[in-house]
């Protein structure tokens, strides 16, 4: 941030000899640079190249950016990384599918009645509070190590964004809307459906934003313990074997899922919305 | 009551009010109210700002649950409410904007014939916020029409225009009001407006109508016209609007102590 203002700067006190006349201040940080959010990425890249073509990156602290493109090749060949991949992707989706469900259903009945309020919201409140990986002592106790086990601390991870963004969504909609519902009498699944539904849209999607970060969060926790299967289970047994690359492949993977994931969600955030942006474009 | 235009004089009252009391904590707002409007009336309600115009339409609009008082208020089945902010709800079409909470197989049809009849056919899919202040304006006028309301409310409906849309809207309000014939009760500051709207005035001040002119200037009607000039004086007058400043007139017996 402040080395873009930095520039700005510069660029700014120059102005003045090519046209005296347009020159303003800008507070802002200035025109998008093309292809900017590439650039920082590309940069590492190359760093991590050049080290590992030096010989200054050891092999063993972090393999050559060949070597992950190679063992990519061979997990994809052998089938491991697809069957890893599908494995994961089931229990984020189905944690996901789950959460948003719960998170969705509880923030309509607290939301909508104050005796729901009186009664859920406090709970989630206080789970809230506790961190959610301190539950899974509990959790393994109860359902095993299983995929039961998995899918319920991503479910019970993700369903807290959803419930906190769709409640204050819920909350925030705007009383004088509730009075116009009244008087062209709206009927309570009319009102619903019409009014409260797509009023707290905004903070459900939002909810959603954050869900699916915690869902691919709470994958890699539940992924390392116990597991005979997944992208975390591929990591955590190359890491008892030293192998670098594999654990490369990986992090790419999940960082791949995390920024689809989002992707995906600011798309449908995009197309819901669109109302919103009308007179912005 | 006295003989009123259109020579209506023994219709039964489409609103009855009687002693209607109204207070926010302990101040008294609206002080045992009584007032009737005909089938088909054009009333227009001034008031200084404060003197519980807006209390009185909520009071008749059925939104006033949470405020203290007494009184009768006998009002139609069918009420539809006009607000100052046209209040489209920003997540749904024009169209279904103005059919919300309409049933039955006509709605679709009803609400297209509604957005022509205030101007704004081939608007139907248009994002309220697409929409200039005038127009979002027409669209809640076409959604409190098109449930051929008997009794029309409206809360200083064109507070927020210009005063050219003002214009406009006033033509198309009056236009709108002699086809569909609803008891209306109009909100507004502005004594041209009301002059111009109304088959009726009345003026709201400590918490029952003290004033009451029935306009009977000629139509089309235009504030050049002398009887025009002498019913806004006398209005002005009744609002305490006389060019030397003074003191609002409070609720009777306001304060006890
Ligand atoms: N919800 C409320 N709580 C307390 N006082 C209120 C409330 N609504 C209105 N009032 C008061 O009642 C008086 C009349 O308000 P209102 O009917 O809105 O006046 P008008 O519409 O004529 O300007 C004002 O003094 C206002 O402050
Ligand atoms: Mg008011």
């Amino acid at each position: 941030m402040v080395a873009t203002v930095g520039t700005r700067t510069d660029s700014t006190s120059s102005a003045p000899a090519r046209s005296s006349l347009r020159t303003r201040r800008r507070l802002g940080p200035g025109r998008p640079i093309r292809f900017g959010p590439t650039i920082g990425p590309l940069l590492l890249l190359t760093v991590w190249t050049a080290g590992s073509a030096t010989g200054l990156l050891d092999e063993r602290v972090l393999s050559a950016p060949w070597t992950v493109v190679t063992t990519t090749g061979e997990l994809i060949e052998s089938g491991r990384l697809q069957a890893n991949l599908l494995t994961s992707v089931q229990r984020v989706a189905l944690g996901l599918g789950f959460g948003v469900v719960l998170g969705t259903a509880l923030a309509l009945v607290s939301g909508l009645s104050r005796w729901g309020e009186a009664v859920i919201d406090g709970p989630v409140q206080i789970k809230r509070a506790i961190p959610a990986l301190a539950l899974m002592p509990l959790l393994i106790l109860w359902l095993g190590i299983g995929e039961v086990m998995k899918v319920s601390t991503i479910t019970l991870g993700v369903f807290v964004p959803i419930y906190i963004h769709t409640h204050n969504g819920l909350r925030g909609i705007d009383s004088r809307y509730v009075e116009l519902a009244e008087t062209v009498r709206l009927s309570r699944r009319a009102f619903i459906r019409r009014v409260v539904l797509p009023g707290a849209l905004p903070g459900f999607l939002l909810g959603m934003r954050f869900a699916v970060t915690t869902g691919w969060l709470f994958l890699v926790v539940v992924e390392q313990i116990n597991s005979t299967s997944g992208i975390g289970y591929m990591m955590e047994l190359a890491r008892t074997y030293g192998q670098t690359d594999i654990i490369i492949v990986g992090l790419v993977l999940y960082g791949l899922l995390g920024l689809l994931s989002d992707g995906a969600v600011r798309l449908i955030e995009r197309r819901a919305l669109s109302w919103r942006r009308t007179l912005a474009d | 009551m006295a003989t009123h235009p259109g020579g209506l004089t023994t219709v039964a009252p489409a609103v009855r009010i009687a002693e209607l009391t109204r207070s926010y904590d302990d101040r008294t707002i609206l002080d045992s109210l009584d007032l009737e409007i005909r089938a088909g009336e054009f009333v227009a309600l001034l008031g200084q700002s404060g003197s519980g115009k807006s209390t009185l339409l909520r009071a008749l609009a059925g939104l006033d649950g949470e405020v203290a008082g007494t009184g009768l208020i006998d009002v139609p089945g069918a009420v539809s409410v006009v607000f100052q902010d046209s209040r489209l709800l920003p997540w749904l079409r024009v169209h279904d904007n103005v059919i919300l909470g309409l049933t039955g197989p006509g709605a679709a049809e009803q609400g297209r014939e509604s957005l022509a009849e205030v101007g704004l056919a081939g608007r139907e899919r248009a994002w309220p916020n697409q929409l200039s202040g005038g127009e979002q304006q027409r669209v809640a006028l076409a959604r409190s029409l098109v449930r051929e309301p008997e009794l029309l409310l409206a809360d200083e409906p064109f507070g927020a225009l210009d005063a050219l849309t003002r214009i406009r809207m006033h033509a198309l309000l009056r236009s709108l009001c002699d086809r569909h014939r609803p008891a209306v009760l109009l909100v507004t500051h502005d004594v041209d407006e009301a002059i111009v709207l109304a088959d009726r005035v009345l003026v709201l001040d400590g918490g029952r109508i003290a004033a009451e002119q029935l306009i009977d200037v000629d139509t089309p009607r235009n504030s050049a016209d002398p009887r025009f000039a002498e019913i806004r004086a006398h209005l002005l007058g009744a609002l305490g609007v006389t060019g030397e400043p003074r003191e609002p007139r409070e609720p009777r017996e306001r304060s006890r102590d």
